[in-house]
């Protein structure tokens, strides 16, 4: 022990930070990997198809001819509906939390919408399928297309539960807690003083709201959009089961559709060869796409962050 | 600037405000009606015979979800013990040693990232790496793929918490003539084992409702899970998958039911001990 003190505790010191830093690499490595196994697999089917694949409109397993366009138009279809639903409706519930609700309530009521982000997908699928999907069927196209009249519209005609506006329905309650999250934090980053000095020249809640917390955290909150973009694209089991998981492009709403994540989950089990190869090229389609929008999201936040100095 | 008298805009300040309550209204009572469903339809198929008894092969009428519990803890379980030591020990890495180097920041950003890739993806990653190598599916390309989620989870958490511990502690501590790694796990850990467990829970709250990474590594099968590394494993969401989705009997959709609200109660039980946990240690 006493022995050589000095070099046995540089010895023990350049073992721990060696074991901690190769742990600390997986997690680098692991990224990088997706993007290596994934292309690995999807290689038959980039040599196959080509560019095509990312142009053609047709998923034929039977003829053996792949294009990716329904999944990628369908995963942008229901994020789109997503977030127009659920940005505008996560900013009035993090104002109502933060700015109007008594503190009693709303030390209820954070913790119930940050429990809606701890259900897990499928049980979101289930509700969607067994109470959503009947809903959507019977009374709101119904409502839509006769009684409003809009069933001439191509966006409105025809389908019914199962399609592009169910999902995107569902998944917006999905990112719903998260955005509401960051949307929360941002609002409560605004300086009090700012926001007391509208106060007193007599603005009223609301105003302070739109004209002074809003604009002091508009760059916070567009990050929140990028977060519930990213969980939009890549969910998979609430979308599996509402969709309709039909491989092809409508204008309608109404109509059946599917995403790149549902149709992997739908199809991979009977894949085989350049079909399971095209699925991978789907696949690596959504990690890119997933990428792209978490560094974007990343990044963003961090200009923030370093903007605003912490507290984000 | 226009002049606007104060009636209106406060007529249309207490409008703005009750259309804020309502949809606050609104988003707590989804909550509450997907709970309600889960219960109500979870809660009358669920009995004694379903907890003790597997799963039944398709179209027989009578079965539990016994195997799919116990493929759940075991694939789960696979899994912690996977992915936890690599995100507690790349946590350390970033909060004691690398944490402003290039290198740290490199890997504090691809965690945030990795924790936005879809678990689906995850789920095709583990294929390739685990079951077209072995040739099989296996309960064990289950835990790797939950495993791989968890790890930035932990890995962020971990870094977070340790963070938290004053320097005055660690400086003690190797003033004392501590090795740097005695001074982590003896004394930082001591105070900062609350956070670290919280961590690991919510990562396994997170990974437990998994379905899936689940569907291309562990699929789903009707016995009894006794063999973890080579052949397909019973779990709770992919069975719940198949009953709900890929079955015309009521009785399967009945068992679908209650699995989820099984599933359910777990995951929100874990969150909710986490939150009463990490509040304690506010205090």
């Amino acid at each position: 022990m006493s022995f050589f003190p000095k070099n046995r505790a540089a010895f023990s010191e350049r073992v721990f930070k060696t074991i901690t830093s190769v742990a600390a690499w997986v997690a680098a490595l692991l990224m990088v990997g997706f993007f290596i196994q994934l292309f690995r697999q999807a290689v038959p089917a980039i040599g196959r198809y080509g560019l095509r694949f990312l142009v053609s409109t047709n998923w034929d397993p039977v003829k053996m001819d792949f294009g990716a366009v329904p999944a990628i138009y369908g995963t942008v279809i229901t994020s789109v509906i997503a977030l127009g639903i659920a940005v505008p409706l996560s900013f009035v519930l993090a104002m109502f939390l933060v700015e109007t609700a008594p503190p009693w309530l709303s030390r209820i009521m954070e913790p119930a919408v940050d429990m809606l982000a701890a259900i897990p997908s499928i049980i979101f699928g289930m509700w969607g399928l067994f109470v959503l999907v009947p809903i959507i069927e019977k009374y709101f196209q119904g409502f839509v297309c006769n009684t409003l009249g809009l069933g001439r519209f191509a966006i409105f005609a025809g389908g019914g539960g199962f399609s592009y506006l169910t999902a995107g329905l569902v998944l917006s309650l999905m990112i719903l807690p998260f955005i509401c999250a960051v949307m929360r934090d941002v609002l409560r980053m605004t300086p009090s003083v700012v926001k007391e000095s509208a106060y007193g020249i007599g603005a009223t809640t609301s105003e302070v709201t739109f004209h002074i917390t809003m604009r002091y955290g508009m760059q916070g909150m567009t990050g929140a959009v990028f977060l519930g973009l990213g969980r939009a694209v890549g969910e998979t089991m609430a979308v599996l089961f509402v969709i309709g998981n039909v491989p092809k492009v409508s204008a309608s709403l109404f109509a059946p559709g599917t995403t790149i994540a549902s149709q992997l989950a739908n199809d991979f089990g009977e894949a085989e060869g350049i079909f399971q190869s095209s699925l991978f090229e789907l696949g690596l389609i959504l990690l890119i796409m997933s990428f792209m929008i978490q560094v974007a999201g990343q990044l963003w936040l961090n200009k923030v962050r370093n903007a605003s100095g912490g507290g984000l | 600037m226009r002049k606007r008298s104060i009636a209106p805009r406060k007529i249309i300040d207490r409008i703005i405000q009750l259309i804020s309550f309502m949809i606050a209204l609104f988003s707590i009572g989804i909550l509450i009606w997907i709970l309600t469903v889960i219960v109500v339809n979870g809660i009358t198929a669920l009995n004694w015979e379903l907890l003790v008894n597997p799963t039944a092969p398709y179209g027989i009428p009578d079965g539990g979800l016994a195997n799919a519990i116990v493929g759940t803890v075991i694939i789960t379980t696979g899994a912690v013990i996977l992915g936890v030591p690599f995100g507690i020990l790349g946590g350390i890495y970033l909060a004691e040693f690398g944490g402003s180097t290039r290198f740290g920041k490199l890997i504090r950003f691809s965690a945030n990232v990795m924790m936005g890739i879809p678990s689906i993806i995850v789920g095709l990653f583990a294929y390739t790496l685990i079951v077209l190598p072995s040739g099989h599916f296996s309960g064990f390309a289950g835990s790797v793929a939950l495993a791989i989620i968890m790890l930035p989870v932990v890995l962020r958490t971990t870094e977070d918490v340790l963070g938290m511990v004053p320097n005055a502690l660690r400086e003690a501590g190797l003033s004392m003539g501590m090795p740097r790694w005695k001074v982590t796990f003896t004394v930082i850990f001591k105070s900062a084992k609350r956070g670290l467990i919280t961590g690991v829970l919510l990562a396994i709250a997170r990974v437990s409702g998994e379905t899936a990474p689940l569907l291309f590594t562990a699929l789903w099968s009707d016995g009894w899970p006794t063999s973890f590394f080579t052949q397909p494993t019973a779990n709770m969401t992919v069975t719940i998958n198949e009953y709900a989705t890929n079955s015309p009997f009521d009785v399967m959709h009945a068992r679908a039911w209650s699995g989820a609200l099984l599933i359910t109660v777990a995951v929100l039980a874990l969150n909710i001990i986490c939150k009463i946990f990490f509040r304690e240690k506010r205090v």
